[in-house]
Protein backbone atom coordinates (compact mmCIF):
# COMPACT_ATOMS: atom_id res chain seq x y z
CA UNK A 1 0.00 0.00 0.00
CA UNK A 2 2.97 2.45 0.90
CA UNK A 3 4.97 1.78 -2.33
CA UNK A 4 1.53 2.46 -4.29
CA UNK A 5 1.14 5.65 -1.92
CA UNK A 6 4.32 6.63 -2.93
CA UNK A 7 3.85 6.15 -6.64
CA UNK A 8 1.00 8.50 -6.70
CA UNK A 9 2.73 10.72 -4.62
CA UNK A 10 6.10 11.00 -7.00
CA UNK A 11 3.64 11.04 -9.81
CA UNK A 12 2.39 14.26 -8.34
CA UNK A 13 6.05 15.87 -7.75
CA UNK A 14 6.93 14.68 -11.30
CA UNK A 15 4.24 16.35 -13.39
CA UNK A 16 4.19 19.37 -11.26
CA UNK A 17 8.24 19.71 -11.71
CA UNK A 18 8.27 18.66 -15.38
CA UNK A 19 5.77 21.43 -16.15
CA UNK A 20 8.43 24.01 -15.28
CA UNK A 21 11.43 22.54 -16.14
CA UNK A 22 10.52 20.33 -19.17
CA UNK A 23 7.74 22.52 -20.55
CA UNK A 24 8.71 26.19 -19.42
CA UNK A 25 12.65 25.15 -19.84
CA UNK A 26 13.54 26.42 -16.47
CA UNK A 27 16.27 24.82 -14.57
CA UNK A 28 14.11 25.05 -11.30
CA UNK A 29 16.63 23.11 -8.27
CA UNK A 30 14.24 23.81 -5.18
CA UNK A 31 10.82 22.07 -5.18
CA UNK A 32 12.34 20.59 -2.06
CA UNK A 33 11.74 23.69 -0.64
CA UNK A 34 8.00 23.74 -1.41
CA UNK A 35 7.34 19.98 -0.65
CA UNK A 36 9.29 20.96 2.92
CA UNK A 37 6.72 24.14 3.16
CA UNK A 38 3.99 22.20 2.27
CA UNK A 39 4.83 19.00 4.19
CA UNK A 40 4.68 21.00 7.98
CA UNK A 41 2.06 23.13 7.02
CA UNK A 42 -0.18 20.27 6.32
CA UNK A 43 1.39 18.73 9.37
CA UNK A 44 1.38 20.98 11.80
CA UNK A 45 -2.53 21.88 10.60
CA UNK A 46 -3.81 18.17 11.26
CA UNK A 47 -2.31 17.24 14.81
CA UNK A 48 -4.40 17.82 17.32
CA UNK A 49 -3.22 20.37 20.13
CA UNK A 50 -2.20 17.20 22.38
CA UNK A 51 -0.29 15.70 20.19
CA UNK A 52 1.87 19.47 19.42
CA UNK A 53 2.13 19.47 23.51
CA UNK A 54 4.00 15.84 23.28
CA UNK A 55 5.78 16.65 20.27
CA UNK A 56 7.59 20.54 21.32
CA UNK A 57 9.34 19.50 24.31
CA UNK A 58 12.22 22.18 24.14
CA UNK A 59 10.19 24.98 22.45
CA UNK A 60 6.63 25.29 22.70
CA UNK A 61 4.73 25.73 19.40
CA UNK A 62 3.75 29.08 19.38
CA UNK A 63 0.04 30.06 19.29
CA UNK A 64 -2.39 30.20 17.12
CA UNK A 65 -0.95 27.16 15.52
CA UNK A 66 -0.88 25.17 18.61
CA UNK A 67 -4.64 25.03 19.18
CA UNK A 68 -5.08 24.59 15.16
CA UNK A 69 -6.52 21.47 13.88
CA UNK A 70 -7.92 21.36 10.77
CA UNK A 71 -9.38 18.26 8.50
CA UNK A 72 -6.99 16.72 6.47
CA UNK A 73 -8.14 17.82 3.32
CA UNK A 74 -8.11 21.81 4.45
CA UNK A 75 -4.70 20.98 5.36
CA UNK A 76 -3.39 19.84 2.28
CA UNK A 77 -4.90 22.77 0.37
CA UNK A 78 -3.18 25.12 2.90
CA UNK A 79 0.10 23.25 2.60
CA UNK A 80 -0.30 23.89 -1.28
CA UNK A 81 -1.35 27.58 -0.62
CA UNK A 82 1.32 28.73 1.59
CA UNK A 83 4.06 27.30 -1.46
CA UNK A 84 2.20 28.85 -3.50
CA UNK A 85 2.76 31.98 -0.99
CA UNK A 86 6.34 30.91 -1.12
CA UNK A 87 6.28 30.83 -4.80
CA UNK A 88 4.58 34.74 -5.61
CA UNK A 89 7.52 35.68 -3.23
CA UNK A 90 10.18 34.18 -4.89
CA UNK A 91 9.07 34.54 -8.23
CA UNK A 92 9.83 37.72 -8.66
CA UNK A 93 13.15 37.45 -7.95
CA UNK A 94 13.68 33.75 -9.59
CA UNK A 95 12.58 35.00 -13.42
CA UNK A 96 14.77 38.47 -12.95
CA UNK A 97 17.31 35.92 -14.30
CA UNK A 98 17.68 32.70 -16.48
CA UNK A 99 19.86 29.82 -17.21
CA UNK A 100 22.69 29.09 -14.55
CA UNK A 101 21.44 31.82 -12.34
CA UNK A 102 18.11 30.70 -12.03
CA UNK A 103 19.37 27.10 -11.18
CA UNK A 104 21.63 28.69 -8.40
CA UNK A 105 18.75 31.06 -7.29
CA UNK A 106 16.34 28.58 -6.65
CA UNK A 107 19.45 25.45 -5.72
CA UNK A 108 19.28 28.36 -2.64
CA UNK A 109 16.00 27.61 -1.37
CA UNK A 110 15.99 24.56 -0.60
CA UNK A 111 18.60 25.49 1.63
CA UNK A 112 16.95 28.26 2.87
CA UNK A 113 14.01 26.52 3.95
CA UNK A 114 16.12 23.44 5.62
CA UNK A 115 18.47 26.13 7.47
CA UNK A 116 14.78 27.63 8.72
CA UNK A 117 12.85 24.41 9.52
CA UNK A 118 16.26 23.35 11.73
CA UNK A 119 15.88 26.86 13.60
CA UNK A 120 12.43 28.08 13.90
CA UNK A 121 12.20 25.70 16.53
CA UNK A 122 9.02 27.10 18.26
CA UNK A 123 7.29 26.64 14.42
CA UNK A 124 8.73 22.93 12.75
CA UNK A 125 10.30 22.07 16.44
CA UNK A 126 13.61 22.02 14.41
CA UNK A 127 15.64 19.27 13.59
CA UNK A 128 14.01 16.72 15.88
CA UNK A 129 10.63 17.25 13.57
CA UNK A 130 7.30 16.20 13.74
CA UNK A 131 6.47 12.56 14.75
CA UNK A 132 3.12 10.67 15.09
CA UNK A 133 1.22 12.32 12.75
CA UNK A 134 -1.92 10.36 11.77
CA UNK A 135 -1.53 8.30 8.63
CA UNK A 136 -4.06 10.19 6.41
CA UNK A 137 -2.79 9.60 3.47
CA UNK A 138 -4.47 6.61 1.78
CA UNK A 139 -4.70 5.28 -1.75
CA UNK A 140 -8.12 7.55 -2.39
CA UNK A 141 -6.15 11.00 -1.42
CA UNK A 142 -3.05 9.70 -2.88
CA UNK A 143 -4.30 8.99 -6.67
CA UNK A 144 -7.07 11.42 -6.21
CA UNK A 145 -4.43 14.35 -6.19
CA UNK A 146 -2.21 12.46 -8.61
CA UNK A 147 -4.73 12.20 -10.88
CA UNK A 148 -6.17 16.15 -10.29
CA UNK A 149 -2.68 17.32 -10.96
CA UNK A 150 -1.79 14.98 -14.42
CA UNK A 151 -5.01 16.72 -15.04
CA UNK A 152 -5.07 20.62 -14.26
CA UNK A 153 -0.98 20.34 -15.80
CA UNK A 154 -1.86 18.46 -18.77
CA UNK A 155 -5.36 20.88 -19.45
CA UNK A 156 -3.10 23.33 -19.44
CA UNK A 157 0.25 22.22 -21.51
CA UNK A 158 -2.13 21.43 -24.19
CA UNK A 159 -4.03 25.05 -23.92
CA UNK A 160 -2.63 28.13 -25.50
CA UNK A 161 -0.89 29.32 -22.35
CA UNK A 162 0.88 25.54 -22.67
CA UNK A 163 1.88 26.52 -26.12
CA UNK A 164 3.27 29.93 -24.96
CA UNK A 165 4.95 28.42 -22.31
CA UNK A 166 6.71 26.00 -24.78
CA UNK A 167 7.54 28.59 -27.06
CA UNK A 168 9.36 29.89 -24.23
CA UNK A 169 11.34 27.44 -23.95
CA UNK A 170 11.98 27.50 -27.92
CA UNK A 171 12.69 30.98 -28.14
CA UNK A 172 12.29 33.26 -25.41
CA UNK A 173 13.31 36.34 -27.62
CA UNK A 174 10.89 34.86 -30.74
CA UNK A 175 8.33 34.31 -27.84
CA UNK A 176 8.40 37.99 -26.33
CA UNK A 177 7.94 39.38 -30.33
CA UNK A 178 5.27 37.52 -30.74
CA UNK A 179 3.29 39.16 -27.53
CA UNK A 180 4.10 36.81 -25.21
CA UNK A 181 4.67 38.07 -21.44
CA UNK A 182 7.04 35.79 -20.55
CA UNK A 183 7.09 37.04 -17.09
CA UNK A 184 3.76 36.24 -16.36
CA UNK A 185 3.36 33.05 -18.18
CA UNK A 186 6.30 31.32 -16.36
CA UNK A 187 5.58 33.07 -12.68
CA UNK A 188 1.69 31.34 -13.61
CA UNK A 189 3.42 28.00 -14.21
CA UNK A 190 5.52 28.61 -11.33
CA UNK A 191 2.78 29.10 -9.06
CA UNK A 192 0.75 25.88 -10.46
CA UNK A 193 3.86 23.65 -9.68
CA UNK A 194 4.45 25.03 -5.99
CA UNK A 195 0.82 24.29 -5.40
CA UNK A 196 0.77 20.83 -6.54
CA UNK A 197 4.33 20.06 -4.45
CA UNK A 198 3.11 21.62 -1.09
CA UNK A 199 0.24 19.43 -1.88
CA UNK A 200 2.14 16.42 -2.75
CA UNK A 201 4.44 17.28 0.52
CA UNK A 202 1.11 17.28 2.87
CA UNK A 203 0.63 13.84 1.05
CA UNK A 204 4.47 12.64 2.02
CA UNK A 205 4.31 13.72 5.34
CA UNK A 206 1.07 12.09 6.39
CA UNK A 207 2.51 8.40 4.64
CA UNK A 208 5.60 8.58 6.75
CA UNK A 209 3.83 10.03 9.89
CA UNK A 210 7.46 11.28 10.27
CA UNK A 211 9.14 14.53 9.34
CA UNK A 212 12.32 16.08 9.90
CA UNK A 213 14.63 18.39 8.07
CA UNK A 214 16.68 15.98 7.19
CA UNK A 215 14.20 14.75 4.97
CA UNK A 216 13.91 16.92 2.06
CA UNK A 217 17.40 18.06 1.01
CA UNK A 218 18.56 18.58 -2.65
CA UNK A 219 18.12 14.93 -3.02
CA UNK A 220 14.75 14.76 -3.15
CA UNK A 221 14.91 17.42 -5.87
CA UNK A 222 17.44 15.30 -7.74
CA UNK A 223 15.50 12.20 -7.65
CA UNK A 224 12.85 13.94 -9.54
CA UNK A 225 15.12 15.59 -11.61
CA UNK A 226 16.61 12.31 -12.99
CA UNK A 227 12.84 10.95 -12.87
CA UNK A 228 11.99 14.04 -15.89
CA UNK A 229 14.80 13.68 -17.76
CA UNK A 230 14.25 10.04 -17.56
CA UNK A 231 10.83 10.15 -18.68
CA UNK A 232 11.88 12.77 -21.20
CA UNK A 233 11.58 16.52 -20.56
CA UNK A 234 8.69 18.04 -21.76
CA UNK A 235 6.46 15.15 -21.52
CA UNK A 236 3.72 14.54 -19.53
CA UNK A 237 3.37 10.96 -20.10
CA UNK A 238 7.05 10.28 -19.57
CA UNK A 239 7.65 12.24 -16.07
CA UNK A 240 4.76 9.97 -15.13
CA UNK A 241 5.77 6.16 -16.24
CA UNK A 242 9.67 7.35 -14.95
CA UNK A 243 8.13 8.44 -11.55
CA UNK A 244 6.35 5.08 -11.38
CA UNK A 245 9.24 3.21 -12.29
CA UNK A 246 11.32 5.14 -10.03
CA UNK A 247 9.97 4.40 -7.57
CA UNK A 248 8.99 0.48 -7.63
CA UNK A 249 12.37 0.10 -9.08
CA UNK A 250 13.88 1.59 -5.72
CA UNK A 251 11.55 -0.52 -3.26
CA UNK A 252 12.38 -3.67 -5.40
CA UNK A 253 16.12 -2.88 -5.66
CA UNK A 254 15.73 -3.20 -1.82
CA UNK A 255 16.62 -6.57 -2.26
CA UNK A 256 19.91 -6.37 -4.10
CA UNK A 257 21.01 -4.77 -0.21
CA UNK A 258 20.05 -7.64 1.28
CA UNK A 259 22.35 -10.80 2.10
CA UNK A 260 21.58 -13.40 -1.22
CA UNK A 261 22.62 -16.56 -1.42
CA UNK A 262 23.23 -17.52 -5.31
CA UNK A 263 24.36 -20.82 -7.03
CA UNK A 264 25.94 -21.87 -3.40
CA UNK A 265 27.78 -18.02 -3.35
CA UNK A 266 26.79 -16.18 0.00
CA UNK A 267 26.83 -12.30 -1.00
CA UNK A 268 26.51 -10.05 1.41
CA UNK A 269 24.30 -7.19 1.46
CA UNK A 270 25.79 -3.72 0.17
CA UNK A 271 24.07 -1.19 1.25
CA UNK A 272 23.46 1.80 -1.42
CA UNK A 273 23.82 -0.74 -4.21
CA UNK A 274 20.39 0.60 -4.91
CA UNK A 275 21.56 3.76 -5.94
CA UNK A 276 24.47 2.25 -7.61
CA UNK A 277 22.34 0.70 -9.78
CA UNK A 278 20.11 3.18 -10.30
CA UNK A 279 22.46 5.44 -11.52
CA UNK A 280 23.35 2.90 -14.01
CA UNK A 281 20.15 2.98 -15.50
CA UNK A 282 19.54 6.53 -15.94
CA UNK A 283 23.41 6.41 -17.74
CA UNK A 284 21.81 3.71 -20.21
CA UNK A 285 19.07 6.02 -20.89
CA UNK A 286 21.05 8.99 -21.09
CA UNK A 287 23.52 7.27 -23.57
CA UNK A 288 20.57 5.11 -25.75
CA UNK A 289 17.72 7.46 -25.75
CA UNK A 290 18.83 10.93 -25.42
CA UNK A 291 15.73 12.54 -24.98
CA UNK A 292 14.45 10.82 -22.16
CA UNK A 293 11.48 7.39 -22.80
CA UNK A 294 9.05 9.39 -24.64
CA UNK A 295 11.00 12.71 -26.11
CA UNK A 296 8.72 15.26 -25.93
CA UNK A 297 5.89 12.94 -27.21
CA UNK A 298 2.88 12.00 -24.97
CA UNK A 299 0.14 9.40 -25.04
CA UNK A 300 -3.06 10.08 -26.78
CA UNK A 301 -5.93 7.65 -27.92
CA UNK A 302 -5.58 8.65 -31.46
CA UNK A 303 -1.85 7.95 -31.49
CA UNK A 304 -2.45 4.90 -30.04
CA UNK A 305 -5.49 4.10 -32.78
CA UNK A 306 -3.09 4.87 -35.58
CA UNK A 307 -0.41 2.79 -34.37
CA UNK A 308 -2.77 -0.15 -33.72
CA UNK A 309 -4.17 0.82 -37.84
CA UNK A 310 -0.89 1.19 -39.07
CA UNK A 311 0.71 -2.04 -37.40
CA UNK A 312 4.38 -1.15 -37.30
CA UNK A 313 4.44 1.76 -39.09
CA UNK A 314 7.58 3.23 -38.15
CA UNK A 315 6.81 6.83 -39.55
CA UNK A 316 3.94 7.59 -37.00
CA UNK A 317 5.32 7.83 -33.35
CA UNK A 318 2.63 6.22 -31.91
CA UNK A 319 2.22 8.52 -29.43
CA UNK A 320 1.81 12.05 -31.24
CA UNK A 321 1.03 15.22 -30.22
CA UNK A 322 -3.08 15.96 -31.13
CA UNK B 1 0.67 62.33 -39.31
CA UNK B 2 3.13 59.59 -39.44
CA UNK B 3 2.31 56.14 -37.45
CA UNK B 4 5.65 55.42 -36.31
CA UNK B 5 8.48 58.25 -35.71
CA UNK B 6 12.02 57.85 -34.07
CA UNK B 7 13.10 61.44 -32.53
CA UNK B 8 16.37 62.11 -32.50
CA UNK B 9 17.10 58.16 -31.53
CA UNK B 10 20.29 57.68 -30.25
CA UNK B 11 22.05 54.24 -29.37
CA UNK B 12 25.11 54.01 -27.92
CA UNK B 13 27.19 50.46 -26.79
CA UNK B 14 29.67 51.37 -23.97
CA UNK B 15 31.77 53.70 -26.48
CA UNK B 16 30.66 52.50 -29.73
CA UNK B 17 27.77 54.87 -31.39
CA UNK B 18 25.46 51.90 -32.73
CA UNK B 19 23.30 54.84 -33.56
CA UNK B 20 22.95 58.75 -33.35
CA UNK B 21 20.27 61.04 -34.02
CA UNK B 22 17.99 58.66 -36.17
CA UNK B 23 14.98 61.00 -37.53
CA UNK B 24 12.47 58.46 -38.78
CA UNK B 25 9.13 59.23 -39.97
CA UNK B 26 6.63 56.63 -41.39
CA UNK B 27 3.06 57.03 -42.84
CA UNK B 28 0.20 54.88 -42.04
CA UNK B 29 0.09 52.55 -45.26
CA UNK B 30 3.60 53.07 -46.10
CA UNK B 31 6.58 50.70 -47.45
CA UNK B 32 9.66 52.11 -46.11
CA UNK B 33 12.99 50.61 -46.77
CA UNK B 34 16.40 50.83 -44.00
CA UNK B 35 19.41 50.08 -45.82
CA UNK B 36 23.16 50.32 -45.45
CA UNK B 37 26.26 48.31 -45.14
CA UNK B 38 26.93 46.00 -42.17
CA UNK B 39 27.45 46.79 -38.79
CA UNK B 40 25.65 50.62 -40.11
CA UNK B 41 23.16 49.98 -36.98
CA UNK B 42 19.66 48.72 -38.99
CA UNK B 43 19.18 46.03 -36.82
CA UNK B 44 19.30 48.48 -33.90
CA UNK B 45 16.49 50.58 -34.75
CA UNK B 46 14.65 47.55 -35.22
CA UNK B 47 15.58 46.69 -31.79
CA UNK B 48 15.08 49.56 -30.34
CA UNK B 49 11.59 50.10 -31.94
CA UNK B 50 10.62 46.29 -31.09
CA UNK B 51 11.64 47.08 -27.00
CA UNK B 52 14.27 44.77 -27.44
CA UNK B 53 16.77 47.89 -26.46
CA UNK B 54 16.56 51.03 -24.28
CA UNK B 55 17.45 53.85 -26.20
CA UNK B 56 20.49 56.44 -24.99
CA UNK B 57 18.47 58.62 -26.02
CA UNK B 58 15.71 59.83 -28.31
CA UNK B 59 11.92 58.95 -28.60
CA UNK B 60 9.63 56.62 -30.31
CA UNK B 61 6.01 57.53 -30.73
CA UNK B 62 3.75 55.03 -31.96
CA UNK B 63 0.46 56.74 -33.20
CA UNK B 64 0.72 59.58 -31.50
CA UNK B 65 1.60 58.13 -27.99
CA UNK B 66 5.66 58.03 -27.05
CA UNK B 67 6.43 54.19 -26.48
CA UNK B 68 10.57 54.77 -25.34
CA UNK B 69 11.18 51.87 -23.25
CA UNK B 70 7.86 50.18 -23.35
CA UNK B 71 8.69 45.95 -23.13
CA UNK B 72 8.42 43.59 -26.39
CA UNK B 73 4.82 41.86 -25.71
CA UNK B 74 3.43 45.34 -25.18
CA UNK B 75 4.45 46.22 -28.14
CA UNK B 76 3.34 43.72 -29.73
CA UNK B 77 -0.08 44.27 -28.42
CA UNK B 78 -0.28 47.48 -29.56
CA UNK B 79 0.20 46.44 -33.29
CA UNK B 80 4.19 46.70 -33.86
CA UNK B 81 5.12 42.96 -35.12
CA UNK B 82 8.77 42.27 -36.49
CA UNK B 83 10.77 39.14 -37.85
CA UNK B 84 14.65 39.21 -37.27
CA UNK B 85 17.90 39.08 -39.62
CA UNK B 86 18.77 35.16 -38.21
CA UNK B 87 15.58 33.13 -38.19
CA UNK B 88 14.11 32.59 -34.78
CA UNK B 89 11.11 30.18 -35.16
CA UNK B 90 10.09 27.60 -32.26
CA UNK B 91 11.60 24.71 -34.05
CA UNK B 92 10.20 21.85 -32.31
CA UNK B 93 6.71 23.10 -31.69
CA UNK B 94 4.98 22.45 -35.17
CA UNK B 95 3.88 24.70 -37.60
CA UNK B 96 0.55 25.25 -37.11
CA UNK B 97 1.44 25.92 -33.13
CA UNK B 98 3.79 28.34 -34.29
CA UNK B 99 1.07 31.14 -35.58
CA UNK B 100 -1.18 29.86 -32.82
CA UNK B 101 1.56 31.43 -30.74
CA UNK B 102 1.15 34.56 -32.49
CA UNK B 103 -2.35 35.18 -31.84
CA UNK B 104 -2.18 33.83 -28.36
CA UNK B 105 -0.83 37.65 -27.32
CA UNK B 106 -5.17 38.17 -28.60
CA UNK B 107 -6.86 36.03 -26.31
CA UNK B 108 -9.07 37.24 -23.95
CA UNK B 109 -9.71 33.57 -22.02
CA UNK B 110 -7.44 33.57 -18.66
CA UNK B 111 -5.79 30.60 -17.20
CA UNK B 112 -8.52 28.89 -15.23
CA UNK B 113 -10.78 29.35 -18.70
CA UNK B 114 -7.90 27.53 -20.51
CA UNK B 115 -7.56 24.66 -18.22
CA UNK B 116 -11.44 23.98 -17.53
CA UNK B 117 -11.94 24.28 -21.46
CA UNK B 118 -14.76 27.00 -20.42
CA UNK B 119 -16.63 28.00 -23.45
CA UNK B 120 -14.61 31.38 -23.88
CA UNK B 121 -11.61 29.59 -24.22
CA UNK B 122 -12.94 27.08 -26.45
CA UNK B 123 -14.50 29.29 -29.34
CA UNK B 124 -11.16 31.79 -29.14
CA UNK B 125 -9.26 28.44 -29.85
CA UNK B 126 -11.45 27.00 -32.67
CA UNK B 127 -11.41 30.79 -34.25
CA UNK B 128 -7.41 30.67 -33.51
CA UNK B 129 -7.69 27.57 -35.52
CA UNK B 130 -9.53 28.02 -38.34
CA UNK B 131 -7.83 31.42 -39.03
CA UNK B 132 -4.21 30.10 -38.17
CA UNK B 133 -4.92 27.00 -40.99
CA UNK B 134 -6.53 30.46 -43.22
CA UNK B 135 -3.04 32.18 -42.42
CA UNK B 136 -0.87 29.18 -43.49
CA UNK B 137 -2.78 28.42 -46.75
CA UNK B 138 -2.29 32.00 -47.62
CA UNK B 139 1.41 31.80 -47.03
CA UNK B 140 1.38 28.50 -48.77
CA UNK B 141 2.36 26.20 -46.30
CA UNK B 142 -0.78 24.71 -45.16
CA UNK B 143 0.26 21.40 -46.44
CA UNK B 144 3.28 21.35 -44.17
CA UNK B 145 1.24 22.61 -40.74
CA UNK B 146 1.82 19.42 -38.47
CA UNK B 147 5.54 19.58 -39.06
CA UNK B 148 8.06 20.72 -36.98
CA UNK B 149 8.76 24.16 -37.72
CA UNK B 150 13.00 23.95 -37.33
CA UNK B 151 12.43 21.21 -40.34
CA UNK B 152 10.90 23.42 -42.91
CA UNK B 153 13.28 24.67 -46.19
CA UNK B 154 14.78 27.91 -45.47
CA UNK B 155 12.51 30.00 -47.88
CA UNK B 156 9.64 28.11 -45.62
CA UNK B 157 10.81 29.62 -42.76
CA UNK B 158 11.30 33.00 -43.88
CA UNK B 159 7.69 33.00 -44.74
CA UNK B 160 6.57 30.85 -41.50
CA UNK B 161 7.94 33.88 -39.59
CA UNK B 162 6.44 36.57 -41.41
CA UNK B 163 3.50 34.70 -40.96
CA UNK B 164 3.67 34.23 -37.15
CA UNK B 165 4.11 37.70 -36.72
CA UNK B 166 0.74 38.31 -38.90
CA UNK B 167 -0.78 36.42 -36.46
CA UNK B 168 -0.25 38.89 -33.67
CA UNK B 169 -2.40 41.27 -35.60
CA UNK B 170 -0.10 43.68 -36.90
CA UNK B 171 -0.63 47.48 -37.79
CA UNK B 172 3.05 47.90 -38.69
CA UNK B 173 5.48 45.03 -39.52
CA UNK B 174 9.74 45.03 -39.05
CA UNK B 175 10.93 42.99 -41.29
CA UNK B 176 14.53 42.80 -41.04
CA UNK B 177 16.00 41.19 -44.13
CA UNK B 178 13.32 38.81 -45.21
CA UNK B 179 15.62 37.97 -48.38
CA UNK B 180 18.19 37.15 -46.98
CA UNK B 181 19.70 33.47 -48.10
CA UNK B 182 17.51 33.72 -51.04
CA UNK B 183 17.39 32.75 -54.28
CA UNK B 184 17.00 35.47 -57.11
CA UNK B 185 13.73 32.51 -57.77
CA UNK B 186 12.40 33.16 -54.09
CA UNK B 187 13.72 36.91 -53.58
CA UNK B 188 11.15 37.60 -56.76
CA UNK B 189 8.21 35.79 -55.01
CA UNK B 190 9.50 37.42 -51.60
CA UNK B 191 8.25 40.68 -52.84
CA UNK B 192 5.46 39.62 -54.46
CA UNK B 193 4.13 38.56 -51.25
CA UNK B 194 5.34 41.25 -49.09
CA UNK B 195 3.16 43.56 -51.56
CA UNK B 196 0.15 41.33 -51.08
CA UNK B 197 -0.28 41.11 -47.36
CA UNK B 198 0.45 44.84 -46.65
CA UNK B 199 -2.83 45.31 -49.31
CA UNK B 200 -4.26 42.74 -47.33
CA UNK B 201 -3.78 43.60 -44.27
CA UNK B 202 -3.72 47.18 -44.50
CA UNK B 203 -0.06 47.09 -43.14
CA UNK B 204 2.45 49.39 -42.67
CA UNK B 205 5.86 47.88 -43.41
CA UNK B 206 9.76 49.20 -42.49
CA UNK B 207 11.92 46.47 -44.12
CA UNK B 208 15.87 46.35 -43.49
CA UNK B 209 17.76 45.12 -46.95
CA UNK B 210 21.00 44.02 -48.57
CA UNK B 211 19.72 43.44 -51.74
CA UNK B 212 19.53 46.76 -53.04
CA UNK B 213 17.69 45.65 -56.25
CA UNK B 214 14.88 44.37 -53.82
CA UNK B 215 14.59 47.04 -51.90
CA UNK B 216 14.87 50.09 -54.87
CA UNK B 217 12.09 48.36 -56.37
CA UNK B 218 9.85 47.91 -53.54
CA UNK B 219 10.06 50.48 -51.36
CA UNK B 220 8.59 54.28 -51.74
CA UNK B 221 11.30 55.12 -49.12
CA UNK B 222 14.96 54.60 -48.51
CA UNK B 223 16.97 55.70 -45.51
CA UNK B 224 20.77 55.37 -45.59
CA UNK B 225 22.70 54.50 -42.75
CA UNK B 226 26.30 54.22 -42.20
CA UNK B 227 27.91 54.22 -39.01
CA UNK B 228 25.18 54.90 -37.49
CA UNK B 229 24.61 57.85 -39.18
CA UNK B 230 21.71 59.02 -41.52
CA UNK B 231 23.38 59.73 -44.73
CA UNK B 232 21.03 60.07 -47.04
CA UNK B 233 16.94 59.67 -46.98
CA UNK B 234 14.12 59.86 -49.72
CA UNK B 235 12.91 58.20 -53.02
CA UNK B 236 14.99 55.27 -54.12
CA UNK B 237 15.57 57.28 -57.28
CA UNK B 238 17.27 60.17 -55.33
CA UNK B 239 19.27 57.66 -53.17
CA UNK B 240 20.59 55.70 -56.32
CA UNK B 241 22.10 59.06 -57.20
CA UNK B 242 22.95 60.37 -53.81
CA UNK B 243 27.14 61.19 -53.59
CA UNK B 244 27.42 59.73 -50.08
CA UNK B 245 25.50 57.05 -50.53
CA UNK B 246 27.75 55.92 -53.73
CA UNK B 247 29.97 56.61 -51.81
CA UNK B 248 29.64 54.52 -49.01
CA UNK B 249 27.31 51.51 -50.30
CA UNK B 250 26.93 51.27 -53.71
CA UNK B 251 30.85 52.06 -54.10
CA UNK B 252 31.65 48.30 -53.34
CA UNK B 253 29.23 47.30 -55.13
CA UNK B 254 30.18 49.01 -58.41
CA UNK B 255 33.50 48.25 -57.55
CA UNK B 256 32.84 44.33 -57.26
CA UNK B 257 30.57 44.15 -60.34
CA UNK B 258 33.13 45.95 -62.31
CA UNK B 259 35.97 43.91 -61.45
N1 LIG C 1 23.45 44.23 -28.00
C1 LIG C 1 24.58 44.79 -28.48
N2 LIG C 1 25.63 45.00 -27.66
C2 LIG C 1 26.77 45.56 -28.14
N3 LIG C 1 26.94 45.96 -29.40
C3 LIG C 1 25.94 45.77 -30.26
C4 LIG C 1 24.71 45.18 -29.86
N4 LIG C 1 23.88 45.11 -30.92
C5 LIG C 1 24.58 45.65 -31.96
N5 LIG C 1 25.80 46.05 -31.57
C6 LIG C 1 26.81 46.71 -32.42
O1 LIG C 1 26.20 47.81 -33.03
C7 LIG C 1 26.61 47.94 -34.38
C8 LIG C 1 25.42 47.94 -35.28
O2 LIG C 1 24.88 46.63 -35.31
P1 LIG C 1 23.58 46.22 -36.10
O3 LIG C 1 23.30 44.79 -35.79
O4 LIG C 1 22.50 47.19 -35.84
O5 LIG C 1 24.07 46.35 -37.61
P2 LIG C 1 23.29 46.02 -38.94
O6 LIG C 1 23.19 47.29 -39.69
O7 LIG C 1 22.04 45.31 -38.67
O8 LIG C 1 24.34 45.08 -39.67
P3 LIG C 1 24.08 43.79 -40.56
O9 LIG C 1 23.85 44.27 -41.95
O10 LIG C 1 25.35 43.03 -40.47
O11 LIG C 1 22.93 43.07 -40.01
C9 LIG C 1 27.58 46.80 -34.64
O12 LIG C 1 28.89 47.30 -34.51
C10 LIG C 1 27.28 45.82 -33.55
O13 LIG C 1 28.42 45.10 -33.20
MG1 LIG D 1 21.29 43.48 -39.01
Amino acid sequence: MRILNNVAIFITLAVAYNLINGVCGQLHLGPNAFITLGAYTAALLTMTPAEKTLNFLVTPLYWPLSQAALPFPAALLAGGLVAVAFALLTGFPVFRVRGDYLAIVTLGFGEVVRVLANNLQGVTNGPLGLKGLYPYTNLWWSWGVAVAATAVVAALVNSSYGRALNAIREDETAARASGINTFRHLLGAYLLSAFFFGVGGGLLAHLITTISPSLFTFFLTFNLLIIIVVGGLGSTTGAILAAAGFTLAGEWLRIVEEPAAIFGFTIPGIPGMRMVILSLALLLVIIFCRRGLMGRREFSWAGLGRRLRGGVAGSVPGAGKP
Amino acid sequence: MALLCTENLDMRFGGLAALSDLNLAVPEGGLYGLIGPNGAGKTTVFNLISGFLQPTGGRIVWDGREITGEPPHRLTAWGIARTFQNIRLFGELSVLDNVLVGFHCRSHATWGEAVLRLPRYRREELDRRSRGLALLEEVGLAAAADQPAGKLPYGHQRRLEIARALATGPRCLLLDEPAAGLNPQETGDLIFFIRAIKDRYNLTILVIEHNLRLVMGLCQHLTVLDHGLTIAAGPPADIRKHPEVIRAYLGEERVAISS
